[in-house]
């Protein structure tokens, strides 16, 4: 797809966006220290003397950081740099007590990768990644507790971070969330990161400037940052884009400077630019030694990776017989791919897709449950899908005993040889009923023979409902055009 | 090298310092001597030597992900100027 082209009554312009993002990697302890990573202790509970800057304590490097990023590295179809090297960046905020935070700058732990994402007009786009490195994390500053002070908490301080930085590749509002989507879900297939964007264990810069539509030149960009929805991010995108077109077309010139998006407007606004003219002044961390993996740490990695949003769906469809949107949107999540293919296993892939995408997805919403608390078990669903297919129910019976497994989670076998809901095939039985239905009914028998054929409905219906909905509706249609002829 | 005192006034703000402006000059003064000092080093050839990261020729140790610290929120408030319901607080900073 082409990107975003917005068109003014001056000219048309093009839109150069790059992102950052912040992952909080999954491990129970901070990456250089032994306090835990839970979310919502108490305040400064889980803090350690190093990550509160008490002098003289020492960093420590977590080997399970270490493994989270090279896993993550892979998923991005990244180069993982053997050697790597811990810097400081120097800034003085609140919530940074050691008054620098330990990063990687020259040399980080994974290079150059790319995403595929899937965009809404069918086609598919490359997004470079330019780098990631790993960091720790700042304390948590809450400015609401008092009109006077602001308040720190430090638990976060230290958690460790992965900070991927794409290549300015997005040209649309709609690339940029398709990829973060897309990274989201990676991350979870990993397992190295929840990228819950509300909670911030995934954060997002955004880096946007235009340039007139056929010119190859950069111009100067601004960024926002910790824009935390993936809505958010594709709004800031367009409406900082228009701003930059507006000062360009009214003879100004853009400062390059950090902006802040305000959520309930959409517009961003300057942040006061001395505070934020950082000179961050790194230098190598002298507390730690450089980094240096190992072909065969890469390698049991390697063996460890998970089958991946990409490689999944490309199999449900090649080997299921799914659709592309089928897939996708299966895909999208580990434990819905998970449920589908567990509810597949053995049966007819499509069919079970069509149940889950439908039915099933729908009860969930309305009883406002979650896929792992569901009423109806992946077997369960399969098991239906397989009376249906094998002509033991029809789809009309097969909806009322859906609802029945919602309400009570029972096996579809029992509850179909329980209620005697088998349907009847037996042509003889069904042609006693259509026989009979024909008879009571001579006007409708003449009005159909007469040119109304639209009535064989109504005849069907009658059929099914003498029948309790039990016989094969096929089998009734044939018969009752071979009769009324 | 030699800096100026804009130099000075401008690493005193990245680093917090306050320098009164009749202290600049002598600042300034010790700046240049320490940089002089070290410029020393330029005299020594360097090409070809990698640079030197650590003295210590081992490798990097790597911890256990394991939770082995915590729950000691008064210790780590303890020698904050300002703390209150378990927080450190600070004049407000309002970005």
């Amino acid at each position: 797809m082409t990107g975003m082209i917005i068109e003014t009554e001056k000219g048309k312009w093009e839109i150069i966006c790059g992102l950052e993002i912040h992952c909080q990697i999954i491990s129970n302890s901070k990456i250089f220290s032994g306090a835990s990573t839970h979310y919502g202790s108490d305040a400064n509970e889980n803090v350690a003397f190093i990550d509160a800057g008490m002098p003289g304590m020492l960093p420590s490097l977590n080997e399970r950081c270490v493994y989270q990023a090279v896993k993550t590295g892979l998923g991005l179809n990244a180069q993982i740099n053997k050697y790597s090297e811990f810097s400081r960046k120097n800034y003085f905020y609140a919530d940074l007590p050691q008054g620098y935070q330990i990063t990687q700058f020259r040399y980080p732990i994974v290079g150059e990768g790319k995403v595929t994402v899937d965009l809404s007009d069918g086609t598919a786009k490359e997004i470079g990644i330019e780098r990631m490195h790993i960091e720790q994390d700042a304390g948590k500053s809450i400015h609401d507790m008092a009109p006077d002070k602001s308040f720190i908490d430090l638990n976060r301080a230290g958690v460790g971070l992965m900070e991927i930085v794409t290549k300015p590749d997005f040209r649309a509002p709609e690339e940029a969330g398709a990829f973060l989507r897309k990274l989201r879900s990676i991350l979870r297939y990993l397992g190295t990161c929840d990228g819950n964007m509300d909670e911030g264990s995934m954060r997002c810069d955004v880096n946007v400037s235009v340039r007139p539509l056929g010119s190859n030149e950069f111009r100067t960009r601004c960024e926002m940052k910790n824009v935390n929805s993936v809505k958010f991010v594709m709004t800031a995108i367009e409406n900082e884009a228009r701003r930059h077109i507006e000062v360009y077309e009214n003879g100004g010139e853009i400062a390059q400077e950090t902006r802040q998006f305000d959520p309930s407007t959409g517009k961003t606004k300057a942040m006061r630019k001395k505070e934020f003219a950082h000179d961050y002044r790194y230098f190598p961390e002298p507390d730690l030694l450089p980094l240096v993996l190992d072909d065969d740490y890469i390698a049991r990695i390697k063996a460890d990776m998970p089958e991946l949003p990409d490689a999944k769906k490309s199999r449900f469809v090649n080997e299921l017989g799914l659709t592309a949107y089928d897939a996708e949107v299966i895909c999208e999540n580990k434990e819905t791919a998970d449920f589908f293919e567990k509810a597949a296993k053995g049966h007819d892939a499509k069919k079970v897709a069509n149940w889950l995408m439908g039915d099933f997805f729908g009860m969930l919403n309305e009883k406002k449950v979650e896929l792992k608390d569901s009423p109806v078990s992946a077997e369960n669903l399969g098991k239906l899908v397989e009376l249906v297919t094998s002509n033991v129910i029809n789809g009309k019976t097969a909806k009322d005993v859906f609802a029945i497994m919602a309400d009570t989670g029972a096996d579809p076998e029992k509850i179909v040889e329980e209620k005697g809901l088998k349907q009847v095939t037996d042509t003889g039985a069904i042609e006693a009923i259509v026989d009979e239905v024909i008879a009571s009914s001579p006007d409708n028998v003449a009005a159909y023979k007469g040119g109304k054929t639209n009535l064989i409905g109504w005849f069907v219906g009658q059929v099914m409902k003498k029948s309790q909905g039990k016989a094969n509706p096929g089998v009734v249609n044939n018969l009752l055009k071979q009769k009324l002829g | 090298m030699a800096i100026d005192n804009e130099t000075v006034k401008r690493v005193a703000f990245l680093s917090r310092l306050k320098i009164e402006d009749d202290k600049l000059e002598e600042t300034k003064e010790e700046f240049n001597k320490i940089l002089n000092w070290v410029e020393q080093l330029n005299e020594v050839n360097t090409d070809g030597v990698e640079p030197l990261i650590s003295v210590n020729d081992s490798n990097l140790l790597l911890r256990h992900d394991e939770v082995t610290e915590g729950n000691q929120a008064d210790a780590v408030l303890k020698n904050a100027p300002q703390a209150q319901y378990g927080y450190f607080t600070v004049p407000k900073v309002v970005e």
